[in-house]
């Protein structure tokens, strides 16, 4: 069905099809998107048509073998604006912990034959390998915040930038402060707004999968987290996570009095 | 109660592309009789919104008594800026306005006028030399000091010449980077100062341009001994509301949206070019 | 809502077993009741219509980055200080559409919020006095707020005094508390056997009317000053005088902020739970089908990097100048802009701080430790 309506593909590498699944998720504005946009790639939904040049592609999991590579550069040629979304897509993902190891002796460890396996040495974010036109962090990412995103696009606006910490979207939901209140380490305060302070609304501390604030004082957090019963292997677990490659929170692990995983 | 914060619809009748990244939109209400009673001073700004991206603060250029239009010249810088690069003629805007406190253009009344710019965007400013090469019998002399990065850089070049033929007025411009056209100077445009012969007593001074230039261009003013009281400036801070409420562009206890843009030095000298305020 | 500075009190007498009475008077005067009840750890004002549903025999223990509550022995209903709000997301509110635009033709619309007279019950003197700032800001003659206003104009404050301070309060040495003393519409203390309570305004008075208050006695009304005193020394903590205060601005390269810098977190907390704190941002929010946007309102904070950015550049581009922004308008420019430093000693920064972080004790340092260090 041929319409003058902008085309949306979503593509997945390396990931658990979680991102897709949070777009899946939205309700009421999945239905309004066909009415924008033709969706003509989303495997996940239906639409499999991975080759076609779009305007936008929305681009979840992160690049971890050769074949992504040229995978991510078809898709980049194909499309005129390029989102990755997600941790894996805008920071390797969970599945960047094998970064800080090394990744062969671990399949060496799991697998009878590890060398049927082509994998890099490195999970990487989707910007390492081409050029990246906006990022959506988030486990998962939060959907509303891809369609307001995807709305700009089509208006031909910039999306605004999130810069505020999780604690600005607790304190404006009324969230009671769990690190305060109970105890909990929290890693709302470095960590990047946008989830809507999911977990803190569920009366746990905030796991940063976002990724780092934009002042990230990972010094003074880990010092609070000691004072409040972590280890030092704990807290700098609080760092390598699920955004353990993101820029800020990497350096922090690196320089943290727990790294002894080499 | 009248809601500040509520933008009146205007509609874009001209556009005008001044150089590759700054554009003029020559603006009125739809509200004929909104537009009839639309006053402001030379140095006060609007927020403009575009539908889509949202709202910034900007400069006011025409002049005052131009009662059927207002224009806003326009640089791209960021989001809203570059969207609004894309309207036309015939499109619509949101106007929140005027806000701020402009020029002192009764204080300048009699006096001669120095008008130092740096660099581009410096819309504030030419709002006001407009202002005054209207009103020429009501001033002393005019000297215009203006300074780009690259000589390529300078847009209404023939305003400048125009300017610099009438009488009484001394129009020096400066670039860094010049080509072989170029018919102004080689440098700063602060490094003009030194060259003029100020009358003493009789000059007041009006900046605008990055706080580093102006900081410098006060302290040549300050030697040539231009009073304190005698310096004014616009300035630039992240203005949202313009009525001084969301509180981003304090500097010390100045909202510069509401006590400003245009101050005074005896009323900033203690913070200006302090880093962080 | 009243303006007058300072209440005169004529205190009755209502027993505490017949405390339902007020309730029920404000309810029946066609008011919402917020009450203090606790959720999720923390003093927090809901919906309550029934004395039973309000905190009883709690106190609170509020330490640099820790709030605990605790059971106590008595019956009191007010034996806290506050949880991690004030009146702030009343009037000022968090999240907030302030008008709607269609597009095609162009067109913009105030959006005001639609609400019910609202009854606060146990609001204290800290916050009775922040509002006050809070007005001054939003509603001076200039640009008057009306979606402030509309929020506002709906209060009737039901103030009590302080009969204890929690170990982050300083609010006698702002002459802010512990005892309300401008604001209320209806002002409480809490005696052992009862409460006083007297009108400050004609809404105050006109609930009032409608409940039987016996004469109040002067052994009570000596409880009740005993009380404030006490509740005064017990605090800990004090601000220096606000003449000092102002000399923050001529320490701005002070060594201490830089030790401040090493473990303020850049998160926000303290402005979010300040009752002064006003700074919000506006942005576009558009529609899926892009035919209409609404503008958003929200709070915003001198912490976050969007605050002081122009085009990109950063004003205040690290933790140490946003600290230093906040602390010396709090303390210092609010002086100027408003007469008076825009802190009434809550102490909620000092509770709500995740690492501590103790506004008192650092606006001493730079003021009296240690020379002007580069």
């Amino acid at each position: 069905m041929a319409t003058d309506k902008p085309k949306l593909a979503v593509h997945k590498f390396s990931s658990c099809d979680g991102c897709q699944l949070a777009l899946l998720n939205l309700g009421e504005p999945l239905l309004a998107l066909p009415g924008l946009v033709d969706i003509v790639h989303f495997a996940e939904a239906g639409p499999n048509s991975p080759d076609q040049a779009v305007d936008i592609s929305l681009v979840e999991g992160s690049v971890s073998t050769p074949e992504d590579i040229q995978r991510i550069q078809q898709v980049r040629q194909n499309s005129k604006l390029l989102v990755s979304i997600g941790a894996c897509a805008t920071s390797g993902g969970l599945q960047a912990l094998g970064n800080f190891a090394n990744r062969h002796e671990w399949m060496a460890s799991v697998y009878s034959n590890p060398e049927n396996i082509e994998v890099l040495n490195s999970s990487d974010p989707i910007s390492k390998h081409v050029k990246v036109d906006l990022q959506i962090q988030g486990c998962p990412v939060n959907s509303t915040q891809v369609i307001g995103a995807l709305r700009n696009l089509l208006s031909g606006v910039a999306p605004r930038a999130e810069v505020h910490s999780v604690c600005m979207e607790c304190k404006r939901q009324g969230l009671i402060c769990t690190m305060v209140t109970q105890g909990e380490p929290c890693m709302g305060p470095v960590t990047l707004a946008g989830c809507g302070a999911l977990c803190p609304a569920t009366g746990r501390g905030c796991y940063g999968c976002y990724g780092p604030a934009e002042q990230l004082n990972d010094r003074s957090i880990s010092d609070r987290f000691e004072q409040l019963g972590l280890d030092a292997q704990a807290v700098l677990r609080r760092f390598r996570f699920i955004a353990n490659s993101a820029a800020g929170f990497k350096a922090a692990s690196e320089g943290l009095r727990g790294d002894t995983d080499g | 109660m009248s809601d500040l914060h509520l933008p009146r619809t205007a509609v874009i009748d001209e556009r005008i592309q001044e150089s590759p990244t700054i554009f003029t939109l020559r603006l009125r209400f739809e509200d004929a009789a909104a537009q009839e009673v639309f006053e402001f001073a030379p140095g006060q700004f609007n927020m403009v919104t575009h539908f889509a991206a949202g709202e910034i603060p900007i400069s006011i250029v025409n002049d005052p008594k131009d009662s059927h239009y207002f224009d806003h010249t326009i640089r791209v810088v960021g989001r809203v800026s570059e969207a609004m690069s894309n309207l036309q003629p015939g499109d619509r805007v949101g106007i929140r306005g005027p806000f701020g406190r402009g020029w002192p253009v009764a204080d300048a009344a009699g006096r001669d006028v120095l008008l130092v710019t740096g660099g581009l965007g410096c819309a504030p400013l030419v709002s006001v030399i407009r202002f005054l090469m209207k009103r020429r019998n009501q001033f002393g002399h005019l000297h215009i000091l203006q300074g780009v990065k690259h000589s390529n850089d300078l847009i209404w070049r023939e305003q400048y010449d125009t300017w610099a033929r009438e009488p009484d007025v001394n129009v020096l411009l400066a670039a860094d980077v010049v080509t072989r056209e170029w018919h102004g100077q080689q440098g700063m445009v602060t490094e003009l100062i030194g060259q003029l012969n100020l009358r003493h007593g009789r000059t007041i001074a009006m900046l605008c341009g990055p706080e580093m230039m102006m900081l410098a261009a006060i302290a040549n003013l300050r030697d040539l001994g231009i009073a304190d009281h005698q310096i004014w400036f616009s300035m630039e801070r992240n203005m949202q509301c313009g009525i001084g409420q969301c509180g981003h562009c304090q500097i010390g206890a100045k909202y510069v949206c509401r006590d400003g843009p245009v101050f005074c030095y005896s009323e900033l000298a203690d913070l200006m070019g302090a880093k962080g305020f | 809502m009243q303006q007058s500075a300072k209440i005169e009190r004529q205190p009755g007498f209502l027993p505490r077993a017949d405390f339902q009475r007020l309730l029920d008077g404000v309810v029946k005067s066609g008011y919402q009741l917020l009450g203090p009840v606790v959720k999720d750890g923390a003093i927090q004002l809901m919906e309550v219509s029934d004395a039973r549903q309000l905190v009883k025999g709690l106190t609170n223990e509020q330490q640099p980055g820790h709030y605990r509550l605790q059971q106590t022995a008595g019956e009191r209903l007010f034996d806290w200080n506050h949880g991690p709000q004030g009146l702030k997301p009343l009037c000022f509110a968090p999240h907030e559409v302030l008008w709607v635009e269609q597009k095609d033709p162009l067109s913009f619309t105030t959006r005001l919020p639609d609400l019910k007279p609202t009854a606060v019950l146990g609001v204290r003197g800290c916050d009775l006095a922040a509002l006050a700032i809070q007005d001054r800001h939003f509603l001076h003659a200039a640009g008057a707020d009306p979606h402030y206003r509309q929020r506002r104009e709906q209060l009737l404050l039901i103030g009590i005094d302080c009969a204890h301070s929690a170990e982050s309060c300083f609010c006698a040495s702002t002459g802010d508390g512990p005892s309300v003393n401008q604001g209320v519409d209806i002002g409480l203390s809490e005696l052992d056997d009862g409460f006083l309570v007297w009108s400050g305004s004609d809404q105050g008075e006109a609930v009032l009317q409608q409940i039987d208050l016996a004469a109040a006695q002067t052994q009570q009304l000596e409880q009740m000053a005993r009380q404030s005193e006490q509740a005064a020394q017990e605090q800990q903590r004090k601000l220096p005088s606000a003449e000092e205060l102002m000399r923050l601005y001529q320490r701005l390269e002070h060594a201490h902020w830089q030790q401040i810098a090493e473990r303020c977190l850049g998160c926000g907390n303290c402005t979010a739970v300040c009752p002064t704190c006003f700074c919000y941002d506006t942005h576009h929010e558009v529609s899926l089908d892009g035919l209409s946007a609404q503008n958003v309102r929200q709070w915003d904070s001198c912490f976050s990097a969007s605050h002081s950015s122009m085009g990109g550049f950063k004003v205040r581009g690290d933790i140490l100048s946003r600290y230093r922004q906040w602390l010396t308008h709090k303390l210092a420019g609010w002086q100027e802009q408003q007469g008076r430093i825009g802190c009434t000693g809550c102490g909620r920064c000092i509770t709500w701080c995740p690492v501590g972080i103790d506004l008192t004790k650092e606006s001493d340092a730079i003021l009296w430790e240690g020379s002007l260090d580069e």
